[in-house]
């Protein structure tokens, strides 16, 4: 039982590394870090890891994630008041 | 069912490498960077598991004799998880000035660092 | 180098590491075996200091240098980040203007950040006890106070977030850590060892100086974070090139 819980919980956690390694989109990559967060929380608790799975809890699924969306909208912005100025030129 | 949590560890790490490798956008990159650093948690905690019904190393509600899994890698998991965020926030900064000093976020565009 | 040199010369690299890995993991004992005999140390040495989170133990008493050094990495990362994103020659702030917010999304807001914040808080202080402790309390009060932009705007953020505090209160919780330390040497046992007196097990007074180091990194990590978060708010929302309308 708990064998096949830790096979589950490994099998999503590497499927959603993978994609959050392919997704190329800052922003998407941003929600499936969120969503890999999650997965990585529930596999520690399955491990008999609470300790870390509450840190990978905050920080993987809320902190990073959040620190990633802030970045591409001051890149963003930065982007849109160019091309604002350079019509203006 | 043996070597296999190793072996997903592994995976994540190539993964993580992989999407480093062929970024196009430095915050993308970072993201890339975190996944490849997850793995290390995964192969960590897999090594420290301990089949057989052993429970979380926290003595609170448990016999002092009663077998627990391995809590020397779990306090090195644990520490690192938020000290990497932090270093993930310094490499997102430093991304940020790289848009602004040299006004791309493109890996290969950054002609202004070479030589 | 192009991107197809790049692509192949990772390719190359990749497949070697995958073999090294395979050939170690083969190595390794076996996943879940019942050999782990730095873990059964740990536990004794835990156990014996009156510490009922194993975890916390190891992280605070048995390698409480260790983790000195990991904190100083992360005020480190504060201190940096800080200092790239400062307010440039060539910026300037703009005020956030306040944003309407729907009304559940307030009540959700306003009832969940006095909750989490009070479970962060109880994170800390059991850190020796239970699951949880400085890394994961601080974290979680850090996230808590963040609820408030979540509820209302970024306005009252600034409000309930005193940055000019809690810039101070990073620096004197990492600089305490260190000056905790010193507790060990001047009763003759040595740096960060655990001299104090070690209290009842399982009550929230026992084990020592994990406890008090714990509750230490508990405020760094929350204002740490806080303040981290705050000068990328500041990026995203307020500052704005000179000379840019808006």
């Amino acid at each position: 039982m708990t064998n096949a819980l830790t096979l589950i919980a490994l099998l999503l956690t590497a499927v959603t590394a993978t994609a959050a390694a392919l997704t190329r989109d800052p922003v998407r990559q941003a929600a499936v870090l969120a969503l890999l967060g999650l997965c990585l929380a529930l596999l520690f608790t399955v491990l008999q890891a609470p300790d870390v799975a509450l840190s990978q809890l905050g920080v993987g699924s809320a902190i990073t994630p959040l620190l990633i969306l802030l970045t591409v909208r001051r890149v963003r912005r930065q982007e849109h008041s160019e091309e604002s100025s350079d019509r203006t030129e | 069912m043996s070597y296999f949590p190793y072996l997903a560890a592994g995976w994540i790490l190539l993964a993580g490498l992989y999407g480093l490798v062929t970024s196009r956008n430095l915050v993308q990159a970072v993201g890339c960077l975190a996944v490849a650093q997850s793995s290390t948690y995964v192969l960590l905690l897999a090594i420290g598991y301990r089949g057989n019904g052993a429970t979380a190393p926290v003595f609170s509600d448990l016999p002092t004799d009663a077998p627990v899994v391995d809590p020397v890698v779990q306090a090195l998991v644990l520490t690192d998880i938020v000290v990497g965020a932090t270093v993930t926030a310094l490499l997102l900064s430093l991304v940020i000035q790289l848009r602004k000093r040299h006004g791309t976020v493109d890996p290969e565009d950054l002609t202004g660092l070479r030589g | 180098m192009s991107r197809t040199t790049r692509l192949g010369l990772f390719l190359t690299a990749a497949t070697i590491l995958a073999a090294a890995l395979i050939t170690a993991a083969t190595e390794l004992p076996g996943f879940g075996g019942s050999r782990h005999p730095y873990g059964e140390r740990a536990v004794a040495a835990g156990l014996a200091r009156r510490t009922a989170n194993i975890v916390t133990s190891v992280n605070f008493d048995q390698r409480a240098f260790d983790t000195l050094g990991e904190e100083s990495i992360l005020f480190g990362s504060v201190l940096g980040a800080g200092m790239l994103l400062r307010l440039a020659r060539d910026e300037r702030k703009r005020r956030a203007a306040a944003e309407p917010v729907l009304p559940t999304t307030r009540l959700f807001g306003a009832t969940l950040l006095p909750v989490t914040l009070l479970v962060g808080g109880y994170l800390v202080a059991h850190g020796q006890l239970s699951p949880g402790g400085g890394f994961q309390g601080g974290v979680a009060v850090a996230t808590a106070l963040h609820l408030a932009y979540v509820a209302a705007d970024y306005l009252v953020l600034k409000r309930v977030r005193p940055l000019a505090v809690l810039d101070v209160a990073d620096a004197i919780a990492a600089g305490s850590y260190a000056a905790l330390g010193l507790i060990g040497l001047a009763q003759g046992a040595g740096y960060l060892a655990n001299t104090l007196p070690l209290g009842t097990f399982n009550q929230l007074s026992s084990s020592g100086l994990v406890a008090v180091i714990n509750a230490a990194v508990g405020v760094e990590v929350a204002s740490g974070v806080v303040v981290l978060l705050a000068h990328f708010l500041d990026q995203a929302v307020e500052i704005v090139p000179r000379g840019e309308r808006q």
